[in-house]
């Protein structure tokens, strides 16, 4: 059955919603929207640097998007101004990852594959990347989540418990690399934070506990993927983007439900 | 063996020092109050002993596995994390359902339970944060202005708690606080820091420093006052009963005949 791109194509976009959704739910919390566009921009560096020196591009986009997260960590709390901060390097990455791109002479490459993602594309060792990297990923966050959620809420909070908030930090980082290098094949460099927040920040008004806002968030991310193939097969339009649009769809759907909801209870008053 | 001891402890804070050569120890039972003015360096101390700033010279010993539990001054939860009470109580460790309830029930708030943290009040919050740290049964419990955000009722069931939890739990209490009168009542020994330690003792001791009014200025007197009034002393101190005062007539001042003279229009 692996024999069909379209079966491929949805098991590869079901492994990438999977292990976005709970890190998606962290970088919401933790309001890193940003470090995960730099992290994800950082990857056209990775392929182009891959591809000069011809080694296998999971590891290059793996190291310079592992190498970007490190980078931005260390040097946020240290009173820069971060939104600038990674203004700067987010797109600085992008910029020189396209530069880096055009020497890379002999290989005809298609850039659009590497920006917008190509899911239709995804063979089936491409496929055994993304399972293992899905699995690591959510079996990483999922072993330390009580940790995570401590350190997300208050660094001090987390010491006083005997939790390290900088080693909980470098989990979250090293996940967001794994996602990032996953996530090239199925959505490219330019939508892969989109594919981080936009099912978690759907899944926010529906949710009481962290939890429930990560399953919400993972059943929202795999509606968007197999929604939004189906979508772009009927449409004829570029897969990527379609996923991400049904993704933003359903943000915009569940904000009105759940200021709806919001205000009932209100003038019901709380329970 | 002291559950803490801090010997030599400075701390230095984007290159201003914060704290310079602190030795302090306390012992299981004990409740230590911290007092100071403003930037003396006591949220500072607290988040040292809890390893959150890294001392500059100088060592913090903790005995070994010592459970902490911390009240922190301020904590702001972000409104995209969706957090019931009882899922927050259960972080970073699960407790039993009765033991949560319990909880509940002791700092007062019984019925929150089900309620999203970033709804509740600041007072309401505050509780919720004791109760978290109580359910570790720490061995030394960490208050940084735990009653910011009390009313008069809860600042005193909050102190009441304290006593309760410190003669149940044999825990150690060291506290940070700006309402004198009230905290150096209920503790043992009293801690003066402005950057060092300045002055320490039973709250008597401290109270009656010159180093303690000299930081404090006039306000101290209102402090020892309200202090002595609180406690059944010896009838030197107590108010005059007003027949007294008829009797030895004090010499009227200016000052206080105006009063009069208004008293008398008020009428």
């Amino acid at each position: 059955m692996f024999d069909d791109f379209l079966v491929r194509a949805v098991l590869a976009g079901l492994g990438v919603a999977l292990a976005a959704a709970p890190l998606g739910c962290f970088v919401v919390w933790r309001r890193m929207a940003y470090f995960g566009d730099a992290t994800a921009h950082a990857a056209i560096l990775g392929v182009a640097l891959s591809l000069l020196l011809s080694t296998s591009m999971l590891a290059g986009v793996l190291a310079v998007s592992l190498l970007m997260a490190v980078v931005v960590s260390q040097l946020s709390g240290r009173g820069y101004a971060m939104d600038t901060l990674l203004g700067v390097m987010a797109h600085s990455a992008l910029a020189f990852g396209l530069v880096a791109v055009s020497f890379v002479s002999g290989v005809r490459i298609d850039l659009m594959a590497y920006l917008f993602g190509d899911i239709l594309a995804v063979g089936k060792s491409d496929l055994m990347i993304i399972a293992a990297g899905a699995i690591l990923v959510v079996s990483l966050v999922g072993w330390r989540w009580s940790a995570l959620l401590t350190a997300t809420l208050d660094e001090d909070l987390a010491r006083a418990s005997g939790i390290d908030p900088r080693r909980e930090q470098l989990v979250l980082t090293l996940s967001l690399a794994v996602v990032v290098a996953v996530a090239l094949k199925v959505v490219g460099v330019l939508l892969i934070a989109a594919l981080l927040i936009i099912p978690a920040a759907a899944a926010r008004p529906l949710c009481r506990t962290p939890e429930a806002m990560a399953l919400a968030a993972a059943s929202i991310g795999a509606c968007s993927t197999t929604g939004g193939l189906q979508a772009a097969y009927w449409l004829d339009t570029p897969t990527g983007p379609t996923i991400v649009s049904l993704a933003a769809l359903i943000f915009v759907v569940t904000s009105v439900v759940g200021r709806l909801c919001y205000s009932r209870s209100r003038a019901v008053g709380p329970e | 063996m002291p559950l803490l001891s801090i010997d030599n402890l400075s701390v230095a804070l984007g290159g201003h020092s914060v704290l310079e050569g602190i030795d302090l120890s306390v012992d299981r039972g004990e409740i230590v109050t911290l007092v100071g003015p403003n930037g003396s360096g006591k949220s500072t101390l607290l988040r040292a002993i809890i390893g959150a700033v890294r001392p500059s010279r100088g060592r913090v010993t903790r005995e070994a596995g010592l459970v902490i539990g911390y009240v922190p001054q301020r904590l702001a939860i972000d409104p995209t994390l969706p957090l019931t009470v009882f899922r927050f109580l259960n972080l970073p460790r699960r407790h039993s359902r009765q033991a949560l309830a319990q909880a509940l029930v002791q700092a007062g708030v019984p019925e929150l339970g089900q309620q999203q943290v970033a709804d509740l009040s600041g007072g309401q919050f505050q509780r919720i944060l004791l109760a978290r740290a109580l359910l570790e049964k720490p061995d030394l419990l960490l208050l940084d202005e735990a009653t910011r955000g009390l009313d008069h009722r809860g600042t005193a069931d909050f102190y009441r708690q304290i006593a309760k939890v410190r003669s149940e739990l044999e825990c150690a209490v060291m506290m940070v606080s700006h309402e004198l009168h009230v905290v150096m009542r209920a503790s043992d020994r009293v801690v003066c820091l402005n950057g060092h330690v300045c002055c320490q003792g039973t709250p008597e001791r401290v109270l009656a420093s010159p180093v303690y009014r000299q930081l404090f200025g006039p306000d101290t007197s209102d402090a020892l006052a309200f202090y002595r009034h609180s406690h059944p002393q010896p009838s030197s101190s107590q108010c005059p009963a007003p027949e007294d005062a008829g009797a030895e007539a004090p010499p009227t001042t200016p000052a206080k005949a105006a009063n009069d003279r208004l008293m008398e229009a008020s009428r």
